[in-house]
């Protein structure tokens, strides 16, 4: 979250009272099809909703639009408006990781993430991670490490451990298990998500990089 | 054609070791390309045109009386398409999170606003979400009579040693990461197509039949991916036909409900606890003599399962007794080798502590008494040898309570487990088309074991083709019906009604191509794409020629189980230990190793095999260490309906764990046998004995928190030397 713009980082410098002061009074506002910019403490803070807004996302390379609540998550957005079903909705509150993706090439829990605050973001999801067709070499891995069963986490799990060789491209095994800790998997995959990791590392290693 | 090999059942045979070209290898699986790129399709991914979003109200309180309900308000408001009162006034709920009011509505914010908008009123009644104690309970304690076995009054009085302790282990949750749910749509005035996420697509339509009041060939079902089932996903559930009540209301339009996480925790998968006061007598060499327990357990108003007790070792003389324990903490269902892990824990333990108070090697103990599990005793001997090689544990392990300076305390621990395993009854319908390709339908499901990849296997095996070539289609309940995929039964019945079927239409292309080969139909085989005849593989045709010989109509045979030939069988065994370290100054108990040690008959995907022994430990620590239906006894909910405070294990948490596969003779002959459950049964009671060996004093209660260990230190008493 650190590219944030000049007017997200006053937003997000508002304290519990003022943003609970602008809560109430967008309740009170009629339905609104943009934000307004209203003046709270001496800064200007786009007011959305409550109705639906116009939202545009970069997903993958590719602009996505819809009319949304503000309400409205990130995972909500991908995969009810857009249909990208990858990320997965299972703890909806930011524990499990298996909606992960990545927003400026950093790894978020989409569930956590409001679709109106991911506009001006590249957003790239486990639907992304496929070149002309071609597995990425976090994806070969895992199919050949057998590293999942029924697969629920899997996406974000593939989508977090892109991230992680993308930030650490020649972990330890130590590295492995304290680095994806943020993601959970319940048929019990760890034992070839490490071999995987370790495996892609090692082809990225060789020059068979992907991207 | 009517030429078949049925007239011969020997002839239903698994193919000879060293004739097995892929069956046994280490292969993955089929759909892994669809898994990791997230184009695998769950029915949490289904979206169907015009779908409406269903919401469920659910009861704040674990037992009361619904006196009204109201609503009124969201009815009015725009977006909700129908509302359907579930559990009406006047109905007594009996556990918090039970289903009352339903909602459907255009998008999910609208159903939830919905939701929030209904008014209920309560009368509350009084709650029991307490297991532990079975006095708390009242009449809501149901014990069964006294059960014995020999004389255990007199074997106690001849027994040299006598230990008594209590053990146990909490309700815990399935917590599958894909919630419980379905879409349901009316395609017609009487006919619904449902996708649900199920282990069982072949016996959901029987079961929404009846509610719904048409014929169960009226519905339809659909499943690709199921995200994680444990034994909790065979029925479609009330809002299973809650959703096909608020479609048919909404005029036939898709109706979409998934569980929130909260509501898949409250209510859509509970294991049984288990506790019990057990006595155990022996002589001074170990031999078990003597066993006593009183056991209790909840699972809900159903009261639990009954542990089978004492687990593997027939102790010569016992006597036993159960309680069920009826309390409003909400239904169980089976969860991974129902009531097994919890007898594992109850008996394993006492048995370590046995060897404990003897001064004994535990795995002298069980190797002294092996005998005593029965005709699976000499895999045991073998499993402890190997299981105990990988472990090191002649070098590791010590008597009880390390005695090593510092705070981290080393300690070894074992158990062993058995299970069934049977293939389930199962029908598929091999086709061979004149092209040369191959597809298999059956009504079946894959949650995550392989099931496509063991089908594949198969056939292609069988066929003489690579797996490419085969294409194999479940979960549609209009293919040929299969068993629902519990108990570890699966494997064996969709392997051998696909072998039956791969064989009698290789008989059946054989006889037609016989003439041009030149040759009998008998002495025809198919290898490497290749009819040819045995001995003289000059005299051959590709698959395709051979194939092309059916002309326009595709050979179809139908493959089932139980059939001829003894493909499958029951009754496996295993054996895990485990390697911890405690910090008895913080309670918190590290996995340095596990070894599992497991046989399954005939193994088809040694790769996947493998992964549910992983997996199944790695379940298995999560149980061990960490997970717990924790209720409020003031409220009567649940605390930690959420993934933050109903932990499982991560992947820094597991250690290093090793599985060894038993296979080859006195193993392959077996048969195919299921491993879904076997391996996720010793993991509490192994590491709880690494515990107890480590820290010199029994933790009683799974999960193995800080608390608990600080506890039981405590009451141990004593100095820890921390320098």
């Amino acid at each position: 979250m650190r590219d944030r713009r000049p007017s997200d980082e006053r937003a997000a410098s508002l304290s519990r009272r003022e943003f609970l002061k602008i809560s109430g009074l967008s309740l009170s506002l009629p339905v609104v099809t943009d934000f307004r910019v209203m003046r709270v403490a001496g800064a200007e803070v786009k007011i959305f909703g409550p109705g639906k807004v116009p939202v545009t996302l970069n997903i993958n390379g590719k602009a996505y639009t819809a009319h949304l609540e503000p309400r409205v998550t990130l995972l909500e957005a991908l995969r009810e408006e857009f249909h990208l079903t990858g990320a997965k909705r299972v703890c909806d509150r930011g524990t499990c990781g298996a909606c992960t993706v990545l927003m400026d090439g950093k790894p978020v829990y989409s569930c956590s993430v409001l679709a109106i605050d991911a506009q001006g973001r590249s957003i790239t999801t486990v639907e992304g991670l496929m070149k002309d067709g071609r597995l990425h070499p976090i994806q070969q891995a895992f199919i050949d490490n057998d590293a999942q069963q029924c697969g629920f986490c899997t996406p974000g799990f593939v989508v977090a451990c892109k991230a992680f060789l993308d930030k650490n491209p020649h972990p330890t095994p130590e590295d492995v298990r304290k680095g994806l800790g943020g993601n959970f998997c319940r048929c019990g995959t760890y034992m070839g998500i490490r071999a995987a990791v370790l495996q892609a590392a090692h082809m990225q290693k060789g020059g068979a990089s992907h991207d | 054609m009517t030429e078949s090999r049925s007239s011969s059942p020997a002839e239903y045979t698994w193919p000879e070791r060293g004739h097995r070209r892929l069956i046994g290898k280490r292969l993955s699986r089929v759909d892994g390309p669809a898994k990791v790129s997230g184009k695998a399709t769950y029915t949490y991914d289904v979206h169907r045109p015009g779908m409406l979003y269903g919401k469920i109200l659910r009861s704040p309180y674990a037992h009361a009386r619904i006196k009204s309900i109201d609503t009124s308000r969201a009815e009015r408001m725009p977006g909700v398409k129908a509302v359907h009162i579930i559990q009406g006034p006047g109905t007594e709920i009996f556990w918090a999170g039970d289903e009352i009011v339903a909602v459907a509505a255009v998008d999910e914010p609208t159903a939830e606003d919905a939701i929030r908008s209904i008014r209920v009123e309560y009368e509350i009644l009084p709650h029991l979400v307490i297991d532990t104690d079975p006095q708390r309970a009242g009449d809501m304690a149901k014990p069964t009579a006294e059960e014995i076995v020999g004389d255990p009054d007199a074997a106690f009085r001849q027994a040299e040693v006598v230990v008594e302790g209590v053990y146990g282990l909490p309700v815990i949750t399935h917590c599958c990461l894909e919630s419980h749910g379905l879409v349901a749509e009316w395609e017609d005035e009487e006919n619904l197509l449902v996708h649900i996420s199920t282990q069982a697509v072949s016996s959901i339509p029987n079961q929404m039949a009846r509610p719904l009041g048409i014929p169960a060939g009226n519905i339809r079902v659909k499943m690709d991916h199921i995200g994680g089932g444990f034994g909790s996903k065979f029925s479609p559930d009330r809002w299973g036909i809650v959703a096909a009540r608020l479609s048919k209301l909404a005029g036939g339009r898709p109706v979409k409900i998934m569980l929130e996480r909260d509501a898949e925790l409250m209510v859509a998968g509970a294991r049984p606890s288990a506790y019990g006061r057990i006595k155990v007598g022996a002589k001074k060499d170990g031999t078990l003599l003597a066993w006593e327990s009183t056991s209790w357990g909840t699972g809900g108003m159903g009261g639990g399962g009954r542990p089978p007790l004492p687990y593997i070792f027939e102790i010569p003389n016992q006597r036993k007794q159960h309680t069920a324990i009826m309390n409003h903490m909400g239904s169980a269902r089976a969860w991974r080798a129902p009531n097994h892990p919890q007898a594992c824990l109850l008996t394993m333990a006492a048995l370590e502590d046995l060897a404990a108070e003897l001064e004994m090697d535990p795995l002298d103990l069980f190797l002294k008494n092996i005998e005593l599990t029965g005709r699976r005793a000499e895999i045991y001997r073998q499993e402890l040898q190997i299981a105990a090689d990988l472990i090191g544990w002649k070098t590791h392990w010590h008597p009880r309570g390390d005695q090593s300076h510092g705070p981290m305390k080393r300690g070894l621990g074992l158990a062993i487990h058995t299970w069934g395993g049977r293939g389930h009854a199962s029908n598929c319908d091999l086709t061979i088309h004149p092209d040369g390709s191959v597809e298999i339908k059956l009504a079946s499901q894959d949650l995550g074991t392989g099931t496509r990849t063991g089908i594949t296997i198969v056939a292609a095996e069988t066929l003489g083709l690579p797996m490419d070539r085969i294409k194999v289609m479940i979960g549609d309940s209009r293919y040929p019906a299969s068993g629902p995929s519990g108990g570890s039964t699966t494997i064996g019945g969709v392997s051998s009604a696909t072998r039956r079927a791969a064989l009698d239409a290789l008989d059946q292309l054989f006889a037609k191509v016989a003439p041009a080969l030149n040759a009998r139909p008998e002495d025809l085989e198919a290898v490497q794409g290749r009819i040819r005849v045995k001995g003289d593989p000059g005299r051959s045709m590709s698959w395709e020629q051979a194939c092309a010989t059916l002309g326009g109509m595709p050979l179809t045979v139908r493959g089932r189980n139980p059939g001829p030939g003894n493909l499958t069988s029951s009754g496996v065994g295993g054996v895990q230990m485990a390697d911890v370290s405690v910090d008895v100054e913080t309670g918190v108990v590290r996995i340095n190793k596990m070894v599992a040690v497991q046989d399954c008959g005939l193994i088809i995907d040694m790769k996947t095999a493998e992964s549910q022994c992983y997996g199944a430990m790695i379940m298995g620590i999560g149980y061990a260490l960490y997970e717990e239906k924790i209720m409020d006894q003031l409220t009567g909910r649940m605390l930690n309906p959420n993934m933050e405070f109903y932990k499982l294990a991560g992947l820094g948490d597991v250690g290093e764990l090793i599985v060894h596969m038993m296979t080859g003779p006195g193993y392959d002959e077996r048969g195919v046998i299921g491993l879904g459950e076997p391996p996720v049964i010793s993991p509490g009671a192994a590491i709880s004995n690494a515990v107890a060996n480590a820290i010199g004093v029994r933790v009683p209660f799974l999960p193995l928190t800080p608390d608990r260990v600080l506890e039981a230190l405590h009451k141990k008493g004593g100095h820890h030397a921390t320098h």
